[in-house]
């Protein structure tokens, strides 16, 4: 049901945790879908230095996390900011059907960091 | 890498003596049991000797005893089939909320025509509270639902009195015995019930056999029209060589029944034990009275993490378990009986379902017990909910656009 990606990377998750002193947190998912994703970033000079996450949810759920830490690390905010749900499925060589939306709200979580980041520094 | 099934509830292997039985009613005796010619009659012995052996786990007479397909079907015949033979004297079901899928939503389309139906609740035992079952009865009550026991949890109902209810009333009483045959005694001469359903892969038969118990006299209206197979209560020709196997199943479970279960019980009881013991915040789903739940069963919550990362996890480990998870059930929503249990909504999403049966092992235990608590402790570390003082969900604006998903 999960392609070999999203296998990797669900058994494997990257960027497990929480960044100490972070400057951006964020938060999306909800209980009763059974999906919580909590994004934490360390932001310098508006480029995404440090990011790691903690997620309760189904196999796409923590792979989509994890996909999304990758490719957020380095990247400016403003960048950071155009990555959608969408495009972290892909890298993960597609979801099934039924995870496209419940269990693929990763960038929804970097992007409730990132706001944070800016509310915080504004 | 090892393999271990613990998901009996879902399905069970095909039994090696149940296969061999079956095997001569391909290519030999392949006759359909209506026709009057020698190939007919190659089979029609077959199919009595089967009906004999399924009326035996039963205890009722082969009369009693009509195939069907599956479970499905015959809580599909039973429900429907006295609600349309029964509508001039009433248009009342009563039926619990824990009730497999094939009972609720056969009770939720009776609704759409006009029935009113009773959904009785459970208490966080998953239990009924049987004067609630008796004062729910109205002189338009035609039908009372209630399974032998629970898929998910493994409650065992009390079948028993709720048939003197039901005889009190003289109101008609279906038991969906889907996950009781084989491990528990269903003698329908013991309790009062008038129809009882059992399906053949549960118990070692194939995939696509079922049979129902109707008590002599029980008027129903058939359900799959056509020929008169069946006695003229279920058209369709024979399906020969499973109908043998589901025979063969019922004799062997009747046979075998009290020496496994108290085998798969002590494997059971020590897998409980076990988990119970060596994982903190795990909670038990169902009685917490072993004697009220099916030797086989154990469903438990690990909290702060969700049921389907955890079967991926011991599938790459080679154990094969069910989860009550929103993700597994195929819905949006975790799993109805944990809802009716009032079970708290992370402990559902989190609940993961062992079905054994005597084909497990000491060893297979004692392996899933080693395997079990670092599986745990990483989702757990991998989850914002562990640790959390107070992990109370956020809102959730995109589940919205999902009416069923978060109330």
């Amino acid at each position: 049901m999960y392609t070999a990606k999203v296998m990797d990377h669900f058994s494997n998750p990257r960027n497990v945790g929480e960044v100490e002193n972070a400057n951006g947190v964020g938060e999306v998912g909800n209980a009763s879908c059974g999906d919580i994703m909590r994004i934490s970033l360390q932001v310098e000079d508006d480029i995404i230095k440090d990011v790691k996450f903690k997620t309760f949810g189904c196999g796409a759920a923590i792979a989509t996390s994890s996909m999304v830490t990758e490719m957020a690390i380095g990247k400016t905010i403003d960048e950071a900011l155009i990555l959608t749900n969408q495009a972290v499925a892909e890298a993960l060589d597609g979801l099934p059907p039924a995870k496209m939306h419940c269990s693929n709200l990763a960038a929804d979580a970097l992007h409730e960091a990132i706001k944070d980041y800016r509310k915080q520094n504004s | 890498m090892k393999k271990i099934y613990m998901d009996n509830n879902a399905t069970t292997a095909v039994k090696p003596e149940v296969l061999e039985a079956m095997l001569p009613y391909f290519c030999e005796q392949f006759g359909n049991p209506s026709s009057v010619h020698w190939a007919g009659r190659m089979v029609g012995g077959a199919i009595e000797k089967a009906r004999e052996q399924v009326a035996r786990l039963f205890n009722c007479s082969a009369a009693e005893v009509i195939f069907n397909s599956c479970g499905s079907e015959g809580d599909n015949h039973a429900i429907k089939g006295t609600a349309d033979a029964l509508k001039h004297k009433g248009n009342h079901i009563i039926t619990t909320s824990v009730e497999h899928p094939a009972v609720l939503e056969t009770c939720e389309a009776l609704e759409k025509d006009g029935f009113e139906v009773t959904y009785l609740k459970v208490d966080h035992n998953g239990m009924l509270d049987l004067a609630e079952l008796e004062a729910a009865i109205t002189d338009k009550t035609i039908l009372i639902s209630v399974m032998w026991a629970n898929n998910e949890t493994g409650n065992i109902f009390p079948i028993e009195e709720i048939g003197e209810i039901a005889k009190k009333h003289k109101v008609r009483f279906h038991t969906d015995a889907v996950q009781a045959a084989g491990k528990i005694a269903i003698d329908v001469r013991k309790v009062n019930v008038d129809m009882v359903v059992i399906s053949g892969h549960k118990i070692g038969a194939p995939k696509g056999i079922g049979a129902m118990y109707l008590r002599r006299g029980t008027k129903i209206s058939r359900f799959m029209h056509g020929g008169h197979q069946e006695r003229n209560r279920r058209a369709g020709t024979h399906n020969v060589p499973s109908i043998v196997g589901l025979g063969a199943a019922c004799d062997i479970a009747l046979k075998n029944m009290d020496k496994d279960y108290a085998y798969v019980r002590h494997l059971r009881d020590k897998l409980e034990a076990g988990i119970l013991s060596t994982i903190s915040d795990v909670k038990l789903n169902g009685h917490p009275d072993a004697n009220l739940r099916l030797p086989n069963t154990l469903n438990v919550s690990f909290n702060y993490i969700e049921g389907e990362s955890l079967l991926l996890f011991f599938d790459m480990k080679g154990i094969a378990a069910s989860s009550g998870s929103a993700c597994t059930s195929g819905s949006l929503e975790p799993s109805h009986v944990m809802g009716a249990m009032g079970v708290d909504i992370v402990l559902a999403h989190s609940s993961t379902r062992f079905s054994l049966s005597a084909d497990n092992t000491d060893e297979e235990i004692d392996y899933i017990l080693q395997e079990l608590p670092p599986i745990v402790q990483k989702l757990r570390e991998m989850s914002p909910l562990y640790g959390r003082d107070n992990p109370t969900p956020l809102s959730c604006d995109e589940c919205r656009m999902v009416t069923k998903a978060c109330g």
